[in-house]
C-alpha cells in the first residue's frame, strides 16, 4: 500500500536525467542560435541605448518640459498636468533622477513593442475562434508563471544586461493587450459590422474603419495594463542588471536598508501615477463621442 | 444614371435556407416535403426559408410583411447575400448573386445595393458627414466628390447643420435620416431597408414614411422594404409578399391582400385596416352598360375619396375614366360603401 500512502513519483534517477536532457538541450540551443538572437536584437538594443540616453543626457527641464508636454497633448487637463511636474520635480530632488530615466526608458520601449506585438496578434485572436483557442492557455502561463521564472532561460539565452531585461519584461507586460484586443475586436457591434459588410468593405477597410476604432477605447485599457505590468517586471529584472529603480531596491531588500526602499518604491509609484493617469485621461478623450448623448 | 432609372428588378427563385450545422444534409428532405416542425425535432436544424418566390419588378418598392420570426429579415439578406443561401438563386438584374465570388460580391455590393438598418448601424466615432460617405469611402471616389453628394443628400433628408454631430446626438428618428442619407449616397440602383423605421415613434414613422415616398417619386430606386407593421406595408408598397414561418404566404398588390386575403391568417391582419383608403374604386367599379352618369372620378381614386366627392356632389352614380377622360366602368355609391363597410373574410371573397 505504498503507492496509497506516498505519491508513486518518478524515481529521482529518471527524473534527473530527464531535467538534465531538457537544459542540455536548452543550452545547445542557445549555443547554437544565441548569436543569431543578439544580432536580430540589436536594433532594439539601439532603441533602448538611444532612448535612455536622451532621458539621461538631456538637461533635466527639458526632460520635465518635455513629460509636461505630452502630459497634456495626451489628457488636455492642467490637473495632470501639474502632477506629472511635481512628480518629476520631488523624484529629482531626493536624488533619484538618472535611476527614474533609466526606469522609464525601459518601460517606454518595452510598452511600445508590446503593442507592436501584441496589437496584431490581438487583432489575429479576435478574427480567428483557433487561434484564440491557441493562444489562451499560452497568455494564461505567461501570466501566472512566477516572474522570476521568465529570466532564466533569457539569461541563458541573452546573458544579462539591458536586452535580455528588456525581452523579460516585454514577455511579461504583453498579455494584457493581446487579450483586451482580442476583447475589443470581439465586442465590436455585430450590427455596425454587418453594415460595413454591406457597403462592400474589404477585410482591411472593416478593420481599418469599423473594428479598430471601435476597439480603441479596450484597447487604451490594454495598453495602460501593460505599462503598469512593465513598471512592476522592472524590479525584478534588476535581478539581471537591469539598471534603474529596480538596483536600489534590490539593495535595499539585501542590506535591510528600510528608507531606501521607500524611496525608490515611491518613485516607482510616481511613475506609476504618471503612466496610469495620462494613458486613461487619453483613452477617455478617445471615447468623446459616446458621451454627449442626445437628451 | 441612365440604367438606374429603369431600375434593376430581383427575382428570387426556390430560395432555401437551413440554419444550423449541416444544412446541405437535410435540404433534399426539406424539397421532398419535411415540415419546419419535423426538421427542429428530428434533426435540431432551423428551417428559415422554405421555396422562397418573388419577383420584384425594377423601380417600385416591394414589401416583405411578416412577424418576428417569419424569416422576412434573413430573405433581405440574401439579396446582398449577407447570408448564404442553402439552395436557390437570388437574380439580380441578370446577374444571380449566390454564384458570386468574394470579389464579385464587393463589388455588387458597393455599386448595386445600399442599406438601412432597423438598428440604425451608424459608426458611433464619426460624424454624420463622415458616416454619409462611408459607402464612397469604401469605392474609393476622391473626397471632394465624397462629401458633394453627402452633402446633398443629408440636406435632402433634412439635415442641414447636423453634418458635423456624432450619431448619439441626435435622436431616432434623425439617425435613421442619416442612415438613408448614407444609402442614398451610395447612389445604388437597389435599397434594402430591414426594418428600418420599426424603431421610430409612430408620428416619425409616418414622416420618414413620406420621407420616402417623396424620394421615391425623384430617384425610382428598386425599393426591397421589410416591417412586420400592415398600415406601413399598405401606405408603402407597390407590391407586398407576406412571409409566415419562412414561407409566402401570399403576394401580390396591396388592393388584392386586402380584398382577397389568401387564408384566415391574411384576413385577421387585414380586418383591421382601413379599405378606404387601400382600395381604389377600380376594384369595385362595374362594366359600364349604356351612358356614363354622374360625375367623372379619376382612376386609382381610394374609395374614402370617391365616397366623399360622390356624397358631396349628392349623386348615386359615378363613372371611373382615365387621365385622357375616357370611361372605365361605373360606379355606385353603395357599392362603394358596401366595398369600404365589409370586412370581407377569405372565404366570402373567393366566393
Amino acid at each position: 500500500m505504498d503507492w496509497f500512502t506516498e505519491f508513486p513519483a518518478m524515481d529521482t534517477e529518471r527524473l534527473t536525467a530527464l531535467k538534465k536532457a531538457i537544459d542540455l538541450g536548452f543550452r545547445n540551443f542557445t549555443r547554437a542560435y544565441g548569436d543569431v538572437f543578439e544580432t536580430a536584437l540589436y536594433p532594439v538594443q539601439w532603441f533602448m541605448f538611444r532612448v535612455e540616453q536622451l532621458l539621461t543626457t538631456s538637461p533635466w527641464p527639458l526632460v520635465i518640459l518635455g513629460f509636461a508636454i505630452i502630459a497634456w497633448l495626451a489628457s488636455r487637463s492642467w490637473k495632470i498636468t501639474a502632477g506629472v511636474v511635481i512628480t518629476l520635480l520631488l523624484i529629482g530632488y531626493f536624488d533619484m533622477w538618472e535611476d527614474t530615466m533609466k526606469t522609464v526608458a525601459m518601460t517606454v520601449v518595452a510598452t511600445i513593442m508590446a503593442i507592436i506585438l501584441g496589437i496584431p496578434i490581438g487583432i489575429l485572436m479576435g478574427r480567428s475562434n483557433r487561434i484564440q483557442a491557441m493562444l489562451n492557455p499560452v497568455l494564461d502561463v505567461m501570466q501566472t508563471m512566477p516572474s522570476f521564472v521568465y529570466l532564466i532561460p533569457v539569461v541563458m539565452l541573452l546573458g544579462i544586461g539591458r536586452v535580455p531585461g528588456l525581452i523579460a519584461v516585454m514577455v511579461y507586460a504583453i498579455p494584457p493587450i493581446i487579450r483586451l484586443t482580442n476583447l475589443g475586436i470581439r465586442l465590436v457591434d455585430k450590427d455596425v459590422l454587418e453594415a460595413a459588410d454591406a457597403f462592400g468593405s474589404s477585410n482591411w477597410q472593416r478593420l481599418k474603419n469599423v473594428q479598430m476604432p471601435l476597439a480603441l477605447p479596450t484597447i487604451m485599457a490594454g495598453v495602460n495594463q501593460t505599462i503598469m505590468m512593465a513598471l512592476a517586471m522592472v524590479v525584478v529584472a534588476s535581478m539581471i542588471g537591469v539598471q534603474g529603480l529596480g538596483l536600489p531596491v534590490l539593495k535595499a531588500i539585501a542590506n535591510q536598508y528600510f528608507t531606501l526602499g521607500v524611496f525608490n518604491g515611491l518613485a516607482i509609484v510616481g511613475i506609476a501615477i504618471i503612466f496610469d493617469r495620462t494613458s486613461q485621461a487619453y483613452g477617455k478623450r478617445l471615447q468623446k463621442h459616446l458621451e454627449v448623448v442626445h437628451g | 444614371m441612365a440604367e438606374h432609372m429603369a431600375g434593376i428588378g430581383i427575382s428570387i427563385r426556390n430560395l432555401y435556407k437551413i440554419f444550423g450545422s449541416n444544412p446541405d444534409a437535410y435540404i433534399d428532405a426539406v424539397k421532398a416535403g419535411m415540415t419546419k416542425a419535423e426538421l427542429n425535432e428530428k434533426h435540431s436544424h432551423v428551417l428559415g426559408l422554405k421555396d422562397i418566390n418573388i419577383d420584384m419588378p425594377g423601380g417600385g418598392i416591394q414589401v416583405v410583411m411578416g412577424l418576428s420570426g417569419s424569416g422576412k429579415s434573413t430573405l433581405i439578406r440574401h439579396i446582398n447575400r449577407l447570408i448564404d443561401p442553402t439552395a436557390g438563386e437570388v437574380i439580380v438584374g441578370d446577374e444571380d448573386v449566390v454564384k458570386m465570388n468574394e470579389a464579385q460580391l464587393r463589388e455588387f455590393r458597393r455599386h448595386k445595393t445600399a442599406m438601412v438598418f432597423q438598428k440604425f448601424a451608424l459608426l458611433p466615432h464619426r460624424t454624420v458627414l463622415e458616416n454619409t460617405v462611408y459607402g464612397l469611402e469604401i469605392q474609393g471616389l476622391p473626397r471632394e466628390e465624397q462629401e458633394k453628394q453627402a452633402r446633398r443628400w443629408i440636406s435632402r433628408v433634412g439635415l442641414d447643420g447636423f453634418e458635423d454631430n456624432y450619431p448619439n446626438q441626435l435622436s431616432g428618428g434623425m439617425q435613421q435620416r442619416v442612415g438613408l442619407a448614407r444609402a442614398l449616397t451610395n447612389d445604388a440602383p437597389i435599397l434594402l431597408m430591414d426594418e428600418a423605421f420599426s424603431a421610430l415613434d409612430p408620428l416619425i414613422r409616418m414622416d420618414m414614411q413620406t420621407v420616402l415616398l417623396d424620394l421615391q417619386k425623384e430617384i425610382r430606386k428598386t425599393v426591397v422594404f421589410i416591417t412586420h407593421d400592415l398600415d406601413e406595408a399598405l401606405r408603402l408598397g407597390d407590391r407586398i409578399a407576406i412571409l409566415r414561418d419562412g414561407e409566402v404566404v401570399q403576394q401580390g398588390t396591396k388592393q388584392e391582400i386586402v380584398l382577397r386575403p389568401a387564408d384566415e391568417y391574411i384576413s385577421s391582419f387585414v380586418r383591421e385596416v382601413n379599405r378606404g383608403r387601400v382600395i381604389s374604386v377600380d376594384m369595385v367599379m362595374a362594366p359600364l352598360s349604356g351612358e356614363p352618369k354622374g360625375m367623372p372620378i379619376l382612376t386609382g381614386t381610394v374609395l374614402e375619396i370617391a365616397a366623399k366627392k360622390m356624397t358631396d356632389s349628392n349623386v348615386p352614380e359615378a363613372h371611373v375614366t382615365d387621365a385622357s377622360g375616357a370611361v372605365l366602368g361605373k360606379l355606385a355609391i353603395n357599392e362603394v360603401i358596401s366595398a369600404m363597410v365589409t370586412p370581407v373574410d377569405h372565404e366570402t371573397a373567393a366566393a
